[in-house]
């Protein structure tokens, strides 16, 4: 394991321990409750559709009961999930990201790339906009022509494209 | 020997120009992939899988492999010169790999690892050539009762032989399941765990599940240690090649001892990781310069590279003759032939002769092509890392985006895919194994369609998975193997507390 270097406070491990584990345990009871619905006995011609999930939710719950316990009394001396500093970084990328996906709906693909990466090249690299610019515009082309033209796969697009005849 | 004449003709097809240009194309494809931190083989062939439809199923496997030999190839790359492992595989390579690149060594080390991953990919296609037909003949023979017993065999051994904890394994992989099952019910046609919704309908996909949690995942973990590139030069002149296979030559040993490691852990479901810790370790133990190893020992390169690759390669053996793939990247492959129209099991070797010594002869050129590639042109795949990481991020972010959108044309695949990203980010810092939901996501429903199919052939009554030596020696290989790591816990305390009653004075 890195050493976690500078940044002494920031989500414990053993908080992120128990939250996965309840997660999961969530996940378990989804099914049997699922399972329940569809029916977990026997049919006449065998097992019902909700036998198995049923069954594999009960499982879930049970592991992630003894995870929780496990996490619960093992004691790390709070020993960090992640310092804020490192969130931080993490977040630097995950934000961008997530308002990437969302932005594929509205604006297709080719257009929320671009802004990505002049983002990160911007943001995160500290590259100017005359190092950024060309660089984002020959990615999203590539693929333009990698994709839609070479492949013929059509991926998201938005207004832009439209516009411009796609 | 049919084996080998099937090989032959195996080869006549693997050697046809546009399938010798796809392997080639997909070596260097593969290589790219396993030096960039963020992309693996296993989400690396996920991205590409949706590309390859317009192929027929021949060439289509044949460049999917050969980006996973490339991976595989390439992650020493990066180990040697960076002491960034590229794959996880490749960690205990940095341990020598590193040191001996940092004493001007790298050529060397480079050359020993390039050398020691095509023999050990030599001797398990070997193994593959010549044992999974076997393997496959004698599964022919098995119904649906067998076929589960094969199945909880192999996810027993997940728990048992898994170096994480047996209830985070289990765990991840009744997740894997609990995401299998959502979708229609091809057996009744109901809709299960959508909860209404549309989207939901389709299932998860087990290519977006892997973008999203081998590949999102990797690059929030590569932004969080801060990553800063600085490498050595990485070129490799003629004599150091000389230089370094006469020295292997006085390695064969420990060369011929991890290659059986590797093979061993390829087809039980260890994998290329755990296969790779071990042979480096038994090098290790066993070596009289033991204390050395670290700081830049030779072996240290040549033992974990064997065994990676060999278990890397020798994964594709249970999922050609079984259709129960040995690692994740083995997983997608399997998927891969699923949506090709193909249905992977035994019955490959009798229905799809072409195919499967196609690629089995594609494995023998694809290494051969690969090991000159990778020799010739380590200083070009060495400069990618140069790139700032910024630009890398945000170019594998997009072509993860790509790669989970197109599998179903929806852009709601992303969003999962990011979820999934966060939620293997998270797991990966936990200690949760990824393997296991991803082979239980990849099998679960022909897992649970042989279940329902046996409990239907006893009416109900679970006797059936008793019912012959065979499906019972099988199902009770999967109790010991499930129950392995409580045994193993009992015996190391009782061993640890007779050590420490003899340690006393």
């Amino acid at each position: 394991m890195p050493q976690f270097a500078g940044g002494g406070s920031g989500i414990s491990q053993k908080l992120m321990e128990l939250l996965l584990a309840l997660l999961f345990a969530a996940g378990g009871v989804l099914a049997i409750v699922e399972g329940q619905r569809l029916g977990n006995g026997w049919d006449f011609d065998g097992p019902q559709a909700g036998y198995f999930p049923f069954w594999i939710g009960i499982l879930l719950v049970a592991a992630s009961l003894v995870n929780f316990l496990n996490a619960l009394r093992r004691n790390r001396d709070g020993q960090l999930f992640v310092s804020w500093q490192r969130l931080f970084l993490v977040l630097q990328v995950l934000v961008p990201a997530v308002i990437y996906g969302v932005a594929i709906f509205y604006v297709g693909i080719y257009v929320a790339s671009a802004a990505l990466v002049l983002w990160f090249m911007r943001g995160l690299g500290g590259f100017s906009l005359r190092q950024a610019v060309p660089v984002a515009a020959a990615l999203v082309l590539l693929a333009f022509f990698v994709f839609e033209i070479w492949f013929l796969v059509p991926l998201p697009k938005g207004p832009v494209e439209q516009a411009l005849g796609f | 020997m049919t084996e080998l004449a099937a090989l032959f003709h195996g080869f006549s097809i693997a050697l046809a120009p546009h399938n010798l240009l796809l392997m080639t194309i997909g070596i260097v494809l593969g290589v790219l992939i396993g030096v960039l931190p963020g992309l693996g083989g296993a989400n690396g062939v996920a991205i590409l899988l949706p590309l390859t439809f317009t192929l027929e199923p021949v060439s289509a496997i044949i460049l999917l492999s050969c980006i996973y030999w490339g991976a595989l190839f390439g992650g020493a790359i990066t180990s040697i010169l960076f002491n960034i492992p590229g794959e996880p595989w490749s960690v205990a390579t940095t341990f020598d790999g590193y040191p001996l690149a940092q004493r001007g060594r790298a050529a060397e080390a480079l050359t020993a690892a390039f050398t020691s991953s095509f023999l050990g990919a030599f001797a398990a296609i070997l193994v593959i050539t010549f044992v999974s037909p076997l393997v496959a003949g004698f599964a022919l023979k098995f119904g649906p009762a067998e076929f589960f017993a094969v199945m909880f065999l192999a996810f027993a051994s997940f728990i048992g032989l898994s170096s994480a904890a047996p209830f985070k394994t289990m765990a991840a992989m009744l997740v894997g399941f609990l995401l299998a099952g959502v979708g229609l019910d091809t057996v009744t046609g109901q809709l299960r765990g959508t909860f209404g919704s549309t989207e939901l309908m389709r299932g998860f996909h087990f290519l977006v599940v892997v973008i999203g949690l081998f590949g999102i995942s990797e690059i929030l973990q590569s932004i969080e240690e801060g990553l800063s590139f600085k490498g050595r030069d990485g070129r490799i002149d003629l004599k150091a090649v000389v230089r370094t296979w006469a020295e292997m030559l006085k390695h064969k040993a420990i060369i011929l001892r991890s290659a059986l490691i590797g093979c061993w852990m390829g087809i039980t479901p260890a994998g290329a990781t755990p296969a790779s810790f071990m042979s480096y370790g038994v090098a290790k133990r066993l070596s009289p310069h033991g204390a050395e190893f670290g700081r830049g020992r030779i072996e240290g390169v040549i033992a974990p590279e064997t065994a990676a690759h060999a278990a890397g390669t020798s994964a594709l053996l249970p999922m050609l003759a079984l259709g129960i793939p040995g690692s994740p990247t083995a997983a997608v492959l399997l998927g891969g032939l699923i949506m090709w129209g193909l249905q992977p099991g035994p019955m490959l070797f009798v229905e799809q002769k072409d195919f499967v010594w196609g690629l089995i002869a594609s494995m023998y050129l694809g290494n051969v092509v690969g090991f000159l590639i990778v020799l010739v042109a380590v200083p070009w795949f060495a400069a990618i890392l140069r790139i700032p990481f910024p630009i890398i991020a945000a170019l594998i972010l997009v072509v993860c985006a790509i790669g989970a959108y197109t599998v179903n044309n929806a852009a709601f695949d992303i969003v999962l895919m990011l979820i999934f990203g966060v939620l293997g980010y998270v797991m990966k810092k936990l200690d949760y194994p990824l393997a296991p939901l991803v082979l239980a996501l990849v099998l679960g429903d022909r897992t649970e369609q042989s279940f329902r199919q046996a409990l239907l052939m006893s009416e109900g009554s679970f006797t059936i998975f008793f019912a012959n030596p065979l499906v019972a020696s099988i199902m009770i290989a999967g109790f010991v193997m499930l129950f392995w790591p409580l045994v193993a816990r009992l015996r190391s305390r009782r061993t640890g507390g007779a050590r420490a009653a003899a340690q006393a004075p």
